[in-house]
């Protein structure tokens, strides 16, 4: 036994199982996620079930699990969707009261705008009440006619996010400019009367894109009639069918077609149905922002901090205090930096903003409420001692030989930093923000409070002046995944979208790093720093 | 011009015009006495060496004379440094200028994680010299003055860390050489090259000494005797005795310096 312990062996395997379990742990991890997004767009054969008791049941199997208490009796949850007839979009079903089980061709499972997926047989199109088609000519003249629905169904979301949205955006700056000189006690006036008269203009303007509104709607009047389970039906108009299948005909090749569309409208859709169905993309959006401009902020804070605790100030026990504390800083929940950037950016920089530049908005906060540029200086906040020890570490590594091979040639010490140091050290820069970066991604707690958003109106970029908007808030999607999982009425269906929402942060996550990582290899090789 | 300025250098050694004139120099590192009134006058365009044991001090006054001494903490000194007449630690001196007038070749070759042309383009760019034609004229002069041209021409724009040892070397003598230095200052350059590098550098030397004053430290006795003109012994942070490379490994005149050369020291 002792000879065995004096050869080194068990511990060598002690060492290699630590490092397995983490493997396992974290491949596992990775497995679950990935097997249950994966399955979410993947359209799942529809089964009719008949009961003992005459009762019947369509839609996808979900679930299958034993009876707690019994020896081999299973049940089954049936997605039956139809969420507007039912009120409940799953059903147990004990497999002992099933008589009968088929796959009937003709189910259709219907993708709409509201009350997610319809089940059920299409019995027939209507146009203004009147039945155009019925039954088996039913699903051709609704695909002849789905392209000219969604046409109109896009046209009238441009209208109203664009024209309309201008519009809204342009009265809202009117009507600010007016209150502004209200408050200076102008209240009448040539100003006034121009801005009066630019305003009644963007009534008429507001006006006539009503009327265009009213008249496109007026043309989305065919409807289809659905048939579900126990004869129950439903008239759907088709402005609201967003997709159509039957996934008991559709082959491999079909299905394969039909999963990578979905996926596409996951990532580049925006979210419907209290962030349930739909896509979401300005969670993307938002993450991918707010980490672009945290690390605007946090690289040259950080870098500048690290060269100073390092090159310049005396090294001795101050110095070795605040790289201490600054290590220290890392460890500290991010919630509490969350607070201190309620308290500090919101209501002190955010609110002295608004009073100086926005007070003619008050009391409706410009910068004095939750953003994306107060969230991401928040993370800054968060992230910069992995900024300030990474660098600093680079810096210890260049050979001392480096630096006085160029103060020996002449070079002042700034330039020395600027030509020698800084290229040297760029490595150990990027490898900080990339962990910052992978850090500040899968942040959530801090941006709760400091300007993350359910559901955001808008994005923070987009085609109205000045185009980059800080002060609005937006979308996350770490803080997506805790809302769709846990605060969304509806858990068990939106339960997928979670799982795929993760996979995609994940991704996301994995994809900056990368990025990072390339770009930092590419200057490991233009400047390693092993001499001979 | 013939100046005296060690009891034991023979006058006959310094009948030379004199490039750097050190006088009384004492040097402490917080409280530790490193250098003790060293006084010596190096000729223009001859190769002086110093020899001695670790930690004599030869490297720190070799450091002295483009003060890179100034980057360490707590160290002082007194006396003076003369190099062309002019005296380098005159607080009106910019030390910058010193130093680009006093090039400098370390122990362990240093170059830049840079390609070579940037590595020899460094100084010349610090000085302001932008023109891209005036830039690859200095380069290629430089590493043709460091024998390093015919090896390095068809690979000027790959990293400098690519190069054997040697050919680092030499690159930091190019690098050094390009920004056109009245002197060279050498810190054991060879230490860490094998037989065939040392001699190809040795040879450099020599060239080189025709344009330029060349100061080099060195543990290796034989390569003063080979390159140098002058030696200094020095011992314990004091210039035991300073004349004529021949003279003083031939006849010394000191006991110590005599027991240091025939390997009885200790």
């Amino acid at each position: 036994m002792r000879k065995l312990w004096r050869s080194g062996e068990p511990f060598i395997w002690l060492t290699g199982g630590a490092l397995a379990a983490a493997l396992i742990m974290v491949v596992g991890l990775l497995a679950i996620i990935a097997a249950n997004a994966a399955g979410f767009f993947w359209p799942a054969a529809v089964v009719r079930l008949t009961l003992a008791d005459g009762k019947v049941l369509t839609g996808p199997i979900a679930d299958r699990e034993r009876i707690p208490d019994t020896a081999d009796a299973w049940r089954e949850k049936i997605k039956v969707a139809n969420r507007d007839l039912y009120g409940a979009d799953f059903v147990w079903v004990d497999e002992a009261a099933v008589t009968r089980r088929e796959r009937p061709a003709d189910v259709a499972v219907i993708e709409r705008s509201e009350w997610g997926l319809l089940i059920g047989r299409i019995a027939a199109v209507q146009e203004g009440g009147a039945v155009v088609a019925r039954d088996a000519a039913a699903w051709p003249e609704i695909r002849r006619r789905l392209p000219a629905a969604a046409a109109l169904r896009r046209e009238i979301r441009a209208i109203e996010k664009g024209e309309i949205g201008e519009i809204n955006f342009e009265q809202e700056k009117i009507r600010l400019r007016l209150r502004g000189l209200e408050t200076r006690g102008v209240t009448a006036g040539a100003d006034v009367e121009a801005l009066r008269a630019r305003l009644a203009r963007l009534q008429e303007r507001y006006r006539a894109q009503e009327a265009r509104l009213a008249a496109l709607r007026a043309r989305q009047t065919a409807t289809m009639l659905v048939v579900a389970d126990g004869g129950k039906e439903k008239t759907l108009p088709l402005a609201q069918v967003i997709d159509v299948t039957f996934p008991n005909t559709m082959g491999l090749a079909a299905k394969a077609v039909h999963y990578v569309a979905d996926l596409w409208h996951f990532i580049a859709d925006d979210p419907r149905e209290s962030n349930t169905e739909g896509g979401v993309f300005p969670a993307i959006f938002g993450t991918v922002m707010m980490v672009m401009i945290m690390s605007i902020i946090v690289t040259p804070l950080g870098v500048l901090a690290a060269f100073y605790l390092r090159e310049y100030a005396r090294q001795g026990t101050f110095v070795s205090v605040v790289r201490i504390a600054v290590n220290n800083l890392a460890g500290v929940p991010s919630i509490v930096f969350g607070v201190f950037g309620v308290g500090f950016f919101i209501y002190t920089v955010g609110g002295t903003i608004d009073r100086l530049f926005y007070a003619e908005a008050l009391p409706t906060p410009t910068f004095g409420t939750g953003g994306i540029l107060w969230a991401s200086l928040t993370l800054a906040l968060l992230t910069i001692p992995v900024v300030i020890v990474a660098t600093e570490e680079g810096l210890a590594a260049i050979p001392r030989g480096m630096r006085e091979a160029s103060l020996a040639l002449g070079a002042t010490k700034l330039e020395t930093t600027l030509r020698v140091v800084l290229p040297a050290v760029m490595p150990s820069i990027l490898t900080g923000l990339i962990l910052a970066m992978a850090r500040a991604a899968g942040e959530v707690a801090p941006l709760m409070i400091t300007g993350v958003v359910k559901l955001a109106p808008a994005l923070p970029v987009d085609g109205f002046w000045p185009f980059v908007h800080l002060d609005r808030k937006f979308m996350h999607l770490g803080f997506h995944i805790y809302d769709v999982g846990f605060q969304s009425p509806n858990v068990d269906a939106a339960r997928p979208m979670v799982f795929a929402t993760t996979l995609l942060l994940l991704a996301i996550v994995v994809l900056l790093n990368v990025f990072a990582i390339t770009t930092r290899n590419r200057l490991r090789r233009t400047y390693a720093t092993s001499a001979v | 011009m013939s100046v005296t300025l060690n009891p034991h250098a023979s006058a006959a050694s310094i009948m030379e015009t004199p490039m750097v004139e050190i006088e009384r120099l004492n040097l402490w590192y917080g409280a530790k006495h490193a250098l003790k009134d060293v006084g010596m006058s190096v000729p223009k365009h001859r190769v002086t060496a110093y020899i001695g044991p670790s930690g004599c001090g030869k490297s720190t006054l070799l450091r002295c004379l483009n003060r890179m001494n100034d980057l360490v903490d707590g160290v002082r000194i007194e006396g003076a440094i003369r190099i062309g007449g002019a005296d380098i630690y005159d607080p009106a001196l910019d030390v910058t200028e010193l130093r680009k007038r006093v090039g400098m070749v370390f122990q362990k070759s240093n170059p830049f994680p840079k390609s070579i042309f940037e590595n020899v383009a460094y100084g010349p760019r610090i000085l302001g010299l932008q023109n891209r034609g005036d830039l690859q004229a200095t380069v290629e002069r430089s590493l043709r003055a460091a024998a390093l041209w015919d090896e390095v021409s068809d690979r000027l724009h790959e990293s400098a860390l690519g190069l054997s040892g040697g050919q680092q070397q030499r690159l930091c003598i190019a690098r050094a050489i390009a920004v056109e230095p009245d002197v060279l200052l050498m810190d054991e350059p060879c230490s860490a090259l094998d037989p065939i590098a040392t001699a190809r550098i040795e040879e450099l030397m020599l060239e080189l000494k025709n344009s330029y004053t060349i100061v080099i430290v060195t543990h290796n006795m034989q390569q003063a005797a080979r390159v140098s003109d002058y030696t200094g012994f020095m011992l314990l942070g004091e210039l035991v005795e300073f004349g004529v490379t021949r003279q003083l490994f031939t006849n010394p005149r000191d006991k110590r310096t005599e027991d240091y050369i025939t390997g009885r020291f200790g």
